[in-house]
């Protein structure tokens, strides 16, 4: 892993200036969905766009304050991602007079503040490597929370979900934070272990059976998430992680060679044994044929996305024109179908360059990362970002099944919210430390860890 | 309002998102570009003049370090030959170099090749890592001559 030297330079005020732009991208979305022919109501135009700025502003003080040389295009992606998602939510609101925009809005305003409150209280992400072990049974617990029967509830056919007197949330969402912790944390202490022990065969290197345990451990999760709560996406999601986190980490192929083995093992005895699972492969490949198109749980909500976004076409119908609410969920799984069908193609993809882009600026921040924790720590973060878009924009134009992900900012869903702002925040906060001056040059004393390494005072190893 | 405004709005609302992607990745430019620009390689005098803290070290004065010495702790006077491969030190049974040593973690530090020179790096240790008087808080570069403390040992490149 090699070390990048770029010059030390703020950029907030960049920051600023992007974050007034992708802030009036959302004010024009508001707007225009607001003064369509059906709806002519704009009464919360303003109640929306002074919230986000207020929230987005807040943010921006925060980072000049805490993380003033974190990276200064993240916020803005995420700001423009995120109003743009409020946008849609209210265009389906006003479609189906529901009122989900009101609380997307009051869960933007709770992970935004959450965020902060991150980024004030960590400060520096290299404290969190000591909760490696501690973030391991996080992990568990959230997965495990909706299991225990009269909190947890089914929803859509996925037991994914704990109720909490008026809210109901998604723990699991915050389980790929604190599994992507123990991850960085276990591999940059044993990443020389897995690295020099083990046989070889011919090019590969195989691990020894006991570097192999965590995999398996992370095996044996992502398949019970599957297997117990019926839920493809996070199943995917979790392994995929590891995955890509050990390769980071040690740069074997073998490793990645072993893990697509057990995946292909464990999705082919799922796609056989699994009706869930089973059904979600049948209606991939045979959307068009018209009993699955009318079966319950049916390819209906796919098909009607993909017409909606053939209906779209390069232009798009116009922000509030068109009639993405046909289809079902469209609002939160099927929101990029939304998006194809009143922005087109053209505002399709920018909508998914905004995502490379945040992409992108969180493995720069792992590339600059000083320490082996933060690269893999933010690696990990921003592939489960990237993961969560391949899965969803990929089920919803048909490349792959289609699983329930939440749309990363964009969805309505208040969890998956708080989560992808809480990463983001620890990507700013990696950047932050990445890209700042070291002080007289090498290994300087006021650039320490954590408190408790401050003390020059020995403690004994018992 | 106006059927052909709104279209207009419409279309403008387009040329808003495609502005902002641009300018991001206008903004980004500095990383995007390779060869002159790119700060990846050695820095230019003007860069070093203002960010004096990317200087290297002389590169033609060093000698590549063969031998490891530990100068003080329970293992004092044995020497390691330095192979191109890392040596992890700590208690643990399957470090490197095992130190019997209350003041070392299990898996203490690790000393790693790369390029021409040997970069130490802390594992996470309890009591920190020491190279002269100043903790390590990264992977740093090791010279022949310089001191490093893990908890009761003293250890030192040889050329």
């Amino acid at each position: 892993m090699s070390e990048l030297h770029t010059a030390p330079v703020p950029r907030r005020n960049l920051e600023l200036v992007l974050l007034l732009l992708a802030l009036s991208v959302g004010a024009a979305a508001f707007f225009l969905v607001g003064s369509s022919s059906d709806a002519n109501d704009n009464t919360d135009f303003f109640v929306q766009t002074g919230i986000l700025a207020g929230l987005a502003l807040l943010m921006h003080i925060m980072l000049r304050i805490f993380a003033k040389y974190a990276d200064p295009v993240i916020l803005p992606i995420t700001v423009a991602l995120n109003s743009l998602g409020l946008a849609m939510i209210h265009r389906i609101d006003l479609a189906k007079t529901t009122d989900q925009s009101m609380r997307q809005l009051l869960w933007t305003a709770i992970a935004v503040i959450i965020a902060a409150v991150v980024l004030w209280a960590i400060r520096d992400h290299r404290m969190l490597r000591r909760f490696t072990y501690i973030a391991l049974l996080a992990s568990i617990i959230l997965l495990l929370l909706p299991m225990i029967p009269g909190f947890g509830v089914t929803i859509n056919g996925a037991r994914i979900w704990v109720r909490l007197g008026p809210f109901s949330m998604q723990p699991g969402e915050l389980a790929k934070i604190t599994l992507s912790i123990f991850f960085a944390g276990y591999l940059s202490s044993n990443r020389d272990l897995i690295l020099m022990a083990g046989r070889k065969l011919g090019p590969l290197q195989l691990p020894r059976l006991r570097d192999m345990a965590p995999m398996v451990v992370a095996w044996v999760l992502s398949i019970g998430v599957l297997v117990v709560q019926r839920d493809l996406g996070s199943s995917i999601l979790f392994f995929g992680l590891f995955i890509v986190m050990i390769y980071v980490a040690t740069a074997r192929i073998s490793w990645v060679l072993i893990g697509l083995l057990m995946v292909a093992a464990g999705g082919v005895f799922a796609a056989t044994t699994m009706s869930h699972v089973t059904r979600r492969i049948d209606v991939w490949l045979n959307a068009f044929s018209p009993e699955i198109y009318q079966a319950r749980g049916g390819s209906m909500q796919i098909v009607e996305g993909l017409f909606g976004m053939a209906d779209g076409g390069l232009f798009g119908t116009g922000l509030g024109e068109g009639s993405p609410y046909r289809v079902p969920l469209a609002n939160s799984d099927m929101i990029i179908a939304s998006f194809g069908e009143e922005i087109g193609l053209i505002g399709l993809s920018a909508i998914v360059l905004l995502y490379m882009l945040l992409i992108s600026r969180g493995l720069r921040a792992a590339l600059g990362s000083r320490d082996t924790f933060g690269k893999l720590l933010a690696a990990g973060l921003s592939f489960t970002l990237g993961l969560q878009c391949v899965v969803i924009i990929g089920g919803v134009s048909r490349l792959i099944p289609l699983t329930g992900l939440a749309t990363p900012f964009m969805a309505a869903g208040g969890s998956s919210l708080l989560a992808n702002w809480i990463i983001v925040a620890l990507l700013l906060m990696i950047s932050h430390n990445s890209r700042r001056p070291m002080l007289g040059g090498v290994g300087p004393t006021d650039e320490v860890a954590t408190p408790g390494a401050m003390t020059t005072k020995a403690v004994k190893n018992v | 309002m106006n059927d052909l405004v709104l279209s207009l709005f419409r279309l403008g609302f387009l040329v808003l998102i495609w502005l902002l992607v641009l300018s991001i990745v206008g903004a980004m430019r500095r990383d995007l570009a390779i060869g002159a620009r790119a700060r990846t390689g050695a820095p230019s005098a003007r860069a070093l003049k203002k960010n004096p803290e990317l200087a290297e070290p002389e590169v033609s004065t060093r000698k590549a370090a063969s031998t490891l010495h530990i100068v003080e702790g329970p293992l004092a006077g044995r020497s390691i030959p330095l192979q191109g491969e890392p040596i992890m030190f700590g208690r643990a049974q399957d470090a490197t170099v095992v130190l019997e040593d209350d003041y070392a973690s299990g898996r203490h530090a690790r000393l790693f090749p790369q390029g021409s020179r040997w970069f130490i790096e802390d594992l996470g240790s309890t009591n920190g890592t020491f190279v002269g008087d100043s903790q390590l808080t990264r992977a740093q570069p090791v010279e022949p001559g310089q001191r490093i403390r893990i908890g009761k040992t003293v250890l030192e490149l040889k050329a």
